[in-house]
């Protein structure tokens, strides 16, 4: 990890009026790392991810994307990000293949390119025989697959993940984050945020928020050492014990 | 551009592959001009009347033929005087019309015999068409036993009505323009607000948003087919106005339809301006259905004329687009005029046109993604 770091954020911050939804946020994220981004809801995690895909502008601080400023350089921001929601966000009324092509015209893959990448990609998730089904017919689990592997089908720098595994059963959740690793492993920089504390013990580095500021930072192990607790889940409930906002 | 063109060729997809998107965009047009060309009528046709005829004279025999010769009117014989009361609570008659003894005879000696029409206002609207017929027989009837008879007469004041533009005063002819509204309205506004804040509600919209496309492409992208399915709708009802209901097309086809594609620009910025202010379907479809098409068929004088209204109702009609555009489209259409006489409603058009556009595109940066 000796390249330039994939995300860079200092003093970060973003107002409503009175309220400091993120309040100063400064960390860094290296290429190909798996960073976990907690929080309980409302602590700021999502004007965060917003702030960082260039859906929100920051109201203080400064933070790069893949080398470029949050500020000045969205589009080319946008351009070197994969994005999955917590939704899934796949047509219900298109089919797998329509839904790939559709996601990767966007990001203006050409017409060739797209087809071999649409044909590797269900040969790869073994959908042949469901390439033409409407996304509808297919079982949760499957679809998330889908809208994983559409956000990084233009093969982004970075992706991110917002609560990407909501809803679905260990097993399918275990698969999903072989998915993640299988990406990192290529040097694509994963930034999740989830639920799933036992998630968080998947990842290279986590950071919990707490009323829109980062409370703690660092490898899951070493951030339970320095609190003197057995697991992330103590952890996060121990620091979000502490903050006034949010149902944590 | 070529992300541009998938974009609107997946939003045709959406449309074909919705049922009920499609029973709206393609059958209700036709359902509707058909329901309106055929069923929803103003105009009285076959409307019984019973004769009481005191006289037995030539004079109101010769009004009585003349009033079985319209096509609006069936007289029915047999009906007498004390009966008339009955006849109308049983639906046998709507209009009794009676002559007095020595009708003939006191016609031409000039002493005004009274005929006395009654009519069964339960509906209004008939019972005044009909009245107005049957005082027009009698005054043809009238003019012409004075003309041959000499001219002897004192000379009487006789109007002869002349209905212009529409001489068969018929119904359709008034309603297709407003059919026109409506069915933009309905097809621009309320389709493209529900597509957009379906995308919202599914969550497409986030990754559209965070995807390169730019917010005015993601728009153009979505409302683009609706245009172009708007306009095959507008082309479809003017067919089936001039061809199977012979409605006339009297002004300049080029600027009816330029004039229409005002209109589905205007539709199509408050569709979009909509679905900027809301985030689900449902309250999408509430808002379009009652603070659009409501309007547009209640205040726009597609239905009831505006200069009947009550003057707050008169007021709230002006900013109801469809009002102005009624004007223009029935002045092309059926009194053939041009540019010049309906340049005034169409600075309107386009000047509501714009603030809507300039509204929903602030809306549009603002809040989109919530």
């Amino acid at each position: 990890m000796t390249s330039a770091p994939a995300i860079i954020c200092q003093g970060l911050t973003r107002k409503f009026g009175s309220f400091t939804a993120v309040d100063s946020i400064s960390f860094e994220v290296a290429q190909g790392e798996v960073f976990g981004f907690l929080g309980a809801n409302g602590a700021g995690k999502t004007t965060a991810i917003r702030m960082l895909t260039g859906l929100l502008q920051p109201t203080g601080g400064q933070a790069w994307v893949a080398g470029h400023d949050v500020y000045s350089e969205v589009e080319a921001v946008k351009r070197s990000i994969g994005y999955m929601s917590q939704r899934f966000s796949l047509y219900d009324d298109l089919t797998v293949r329509e839904n790939i092509e559709f996601y990767g015209g966007i990001y203006g893959l050409r017409k060739t390119e797209l087809h071999q990448k649409s044909g590797d990609l269900i040969e790869r998730l073994d959908m042949e025989a469901e390439a033409n089904s409407m996304i509808r017919s297919l079982p949760l689990g499957w679809r998330q697959k889908i809208a994983f592997s559409v956000a990084v089908l233009h093969e982004p720098a970075i992706v991110f993940l917002d609560e990407p595994t909501g809803g679905v059963d260990p097993i399918t959740r275990r698969q999903f984050w072989d998915l993640i690793y299988e990406k990192a492993a290529q040097g694509v920089t994963v930034f999740v945020t989830t639920h799933y504390m036992d998630e968080a013990e998947y990842c290279d580095r986590v950071s919990i928020m707490v009323d829109g500021r980062i409370e703690a930072l660092g490898s899951p192990a070493e951030l339970k050492k320095g609190h003197g607790v057995d697991s992330i889940n103590d952890l996060f409930v121990l620091l979000a014990r502490g903050g006034k906002r949010g149902d944590a | 551009m070529k992300a541009f063109r998938g974009f609107v060729i997946k939003e045709f997809f959406h449309i074909f592959r919705d049922r009920r998107t499609l029973v709206i965009l393609f059958g209700m047009p036709i359902i509707q001009m058909m329901l309106f060309g055929y069923a929803i009528r103003n105009e009285v046709q076959d409307v019984q009347v019973a004769v009481v005829d005191w006289a037995h004279d030539s004079a109101s025999e010769a009004i009585t033929d003349r009033l079985e010769a319209s096509r609006y009117l069936q007289v029915v014989p047999g009906i007498e005087h004390q009966d008339i009361e009955r006849a109308f609570r049983r639906g046998e008659a709507k209009v009794a019309v009676t002559f007095p003894r020595n009708f003939e005879r006191d016609l031409i000696l000039g002493e005004s015999p009274t005929v006395q029409v009654i009519t069964d206002a339960t509906d209004p609207n008939t019972a005044n068409t009909v009245l107005a017929y049957v005082t027009a027989a009698i005054g043809t009837y009238q003019i012409e036993v004075l003309t041959t008879s000499g001219g002897a007469r004192p000379a009487s004041i006789v109007l002869e009505p002349r209905m212009r533009f529409n001489p068969e005063l018929r119904s359709v002819v008034l309603f297709v323009p407003g059919l026109i509204a409506l069915i933009l309205m309905l097809v621009c506004a309320l389709m493209t607000s529900i597509t957009i804040t379906r995308e919202k509600e599914i969550g497409t919209m986030e990754i559209l948003l965070v995807s390169p496309l730019r917010p005015g492409q993601i728009i153009v992208g979505k409302v683009m087919p609706y245009l172009v399915l708007s306009l095959v709708n507008v082309v479809t009802i003017l067919l089936l106005a001039s061809q199977v209901f012979l409605v006339p097309i009297r002004g300049s086809l080029t600027l009816l339809l330029a004039e229409c594609f005002l209109f589905i620009i205007c539709a199509l910025a408050l569709g979009i301006f909509i679905s900027t202010r809301t985030s689900t379907q449902q309250v999408a479809m509430m808002i379009s259905l009652a603070g659009l098409l409501l309007p547009t068929v209640i205040l726009s004088g597609f239905i009831f004329p505006v200069a009947s209204m009550p003057a707050p109702l008169q007021i709230v009609s002006h900013i109801v687009p469809a009002k102005w555009f009624l004007i223009v489209i029935r002045g092309i259409m059926i009194k053939g005029v041009g540019l010049e006489a309906i340049w005034q409603e169409t600075l309107v058009l386009v000047g509501m046109t714009t603030v809507f556009l300039v509204a929903s595109v602030r809306g549009f940066n603002v809040r989109l993604a919530d």
